[in-house]
């Protein structure tokens, strides 16, 4: 029996924390790297960021037309461009048609605008499932589209990020862009939900 | 890389654990290794040069099949930071058993690469094409499902990256553009889909006119 083989496996933690131990004794890991980086991926990659570029398409047609040409660019004017973000594209929603953004491969999002991406949508069900079963899977997971919604997936297998843009739900004429981009939840530009009128986003709420 | 990894369309799986909208999307990492896996991933892909991420995905597809399924997402993202390292001779497995106090398995052996392929004539949006039928041992950005099928350009990237079956396996590459590709579903599994289309963003040395 091979030693190496009959050792216990370490767990996670310790091997993530060992990693991180490891680069510090070679001298690669620079003083505050890991907490400056963990800042922006808890803070500044955030789907509030989405809502506000849906809130502004929603408002001003010249933005929404620069949005769905070039999408990095419309998304740059607010600065949410970055890594995995550097080539954006917004998919247009219509009454009869609905976007679904997946990695089948991994987890590729658009992060600067998307956040990370939460446990579910790296999950082996979804990553399996939806772009053969995209119906069934919306619909387990609480959209249930009409028959005349046709679903578009996108598999996230190269270097594009996207968002859903989707369509300005009816009763929220007159609102200001604050208000509509709480419509806007991380579900709604991941595209496996649709905005309504009484659900509001999390990044709406206490003052996160 | 036919591998486990590549997931799409494989059956047998249960319901996704989610309800749209019923998570709060803060904390971001729900235990305080979590952070580690991305930020120690781009300190070798951005601060240090060491790697590129194209090479952290292939090392993810390289974990043995069962350790990538029992899994963590954030534990496959350490394991193939840590395999990187280890390859590119900055660290020694040895040294991070001692440190973690047990086993610390790592990413199997890398195969070849195979260099970019692109297409003579760049692809129209509008045209057919369709996926080339081959088999690539090594890193690739086709998943299994459209290999072989029929499609229809959406879209034609303004930029252009490096091949990933090159620059997953550390080799230089080109740029090229990559192309929204759209399938229906009953051209990827006949009847055993629900109706829909699907879109894949392919390198053009993936594609043929059709």
């Amino acid at each position: 029996m091979n030693k190496h083989n009959s050792a216990v496996a370490a767990s996670a933690a310790d091997r993530a924390f060992a990693l991180k131990q490891a680069l510090e004794e070679q001298g690669l890991l620079p003083e505050s790297y890991v907490e400056q980086f963990t800042e922006v991926m808890e803070n500044d990659f955030d789907p509030a960021n989405g809502a506000r570029v849906v809130a502004r398409a929603w408002v001003d047609p010249a933005y929404r037309e620069l949005l769905l040409r070039d999408g990095t660019a419309a998304c740059a004017q607010f600065g949410y461009t970055g890594v995995q973000g550097e080539y954006i594209v917004a998919l247009e929603n219509t009454p009869t048609l609905q976007n679904v953004i997946v990695c089948t491969l991994c987890s590729c999002t658009a992060w600067p605008v998307l956040g990370l991406p939460p446990d579910w949508y790296k999950s082996f069900e979804y990553r399996a499932r939806v772009v053969r079963e995209s119906r069934s899977v919306l619909r387990e997971m609480g959209l249930d589209l009409l028959h005349e919604v046709a679903i578009r997936v996108w598999d996230t297998s190269a270097e594009t990020r996207y968002m859903v843009l989707p369509f300005r739900p009816e009763g929220t004429e007159g609102w200001s862009e604050e208000q509509l981009a709480r419509l806007v939840t991380k579900d709604v530009l991941i595209g496996i939900a649709r905005p309504e009128v009484g659900v509001l986003a999390d990044h709406g709420k206490g003052g996160q | 890389m036919d591998g486990i990894h590549d997931l799409g369309g494989v059956q047998g799986f249960g319901s996704v654990a989610h309800t749209a909208n019923s998570l709060s999307y803060k904390p971001v990492f729900h235990e305080d290794w979590e952070h580690l896996g991305y930020s120690l991933l781009f300190l070798g892909a951005g601060e240090l040069g060491l790697f590129n991420v194209d090479e952290l995905r292939h090392a993810i597809e390289r974990m043995e099949p069962r350790q990538y399924l029992t899994s963590s997402y954030y534990d496959r993202i350490v394991v193939g930071t840590a395999s990187l390292f280890v390859e590119k001779g900055a660290l020694q497995q040895q040294r991070l058993e001692q440190l973690a106090g047990g086993r610390y398995p790592l990413a199997l052996p890398l195969g070849p690469g195979r260099e970019a392929q692109p297409p003579r004539e760049p692809f129209k949006v509008g045209d057919e094409v369709r996926v080339r039928d081959e088999f690539v041992s090594g890193h690739i950005r086709m998943p299994g499902y459209v290999r072989g099928k029929r499609g229809v350009v959406l879209h034609r990237t303004t930029h252009a990256w490096p091949f990933p079956d090159a620059v997953g396996h550390g080799q230089p590459s080109p740029n090229e553009p990559t192309y929204h590709v759209l399938f229906t579903t009953r051209e990827l599994w006949g009847d055993a889909a629900d109706d829909g289309t699907v879109v894949v963003d392919l390198f053009g040395g993936y594609l043929l006119q059709a």
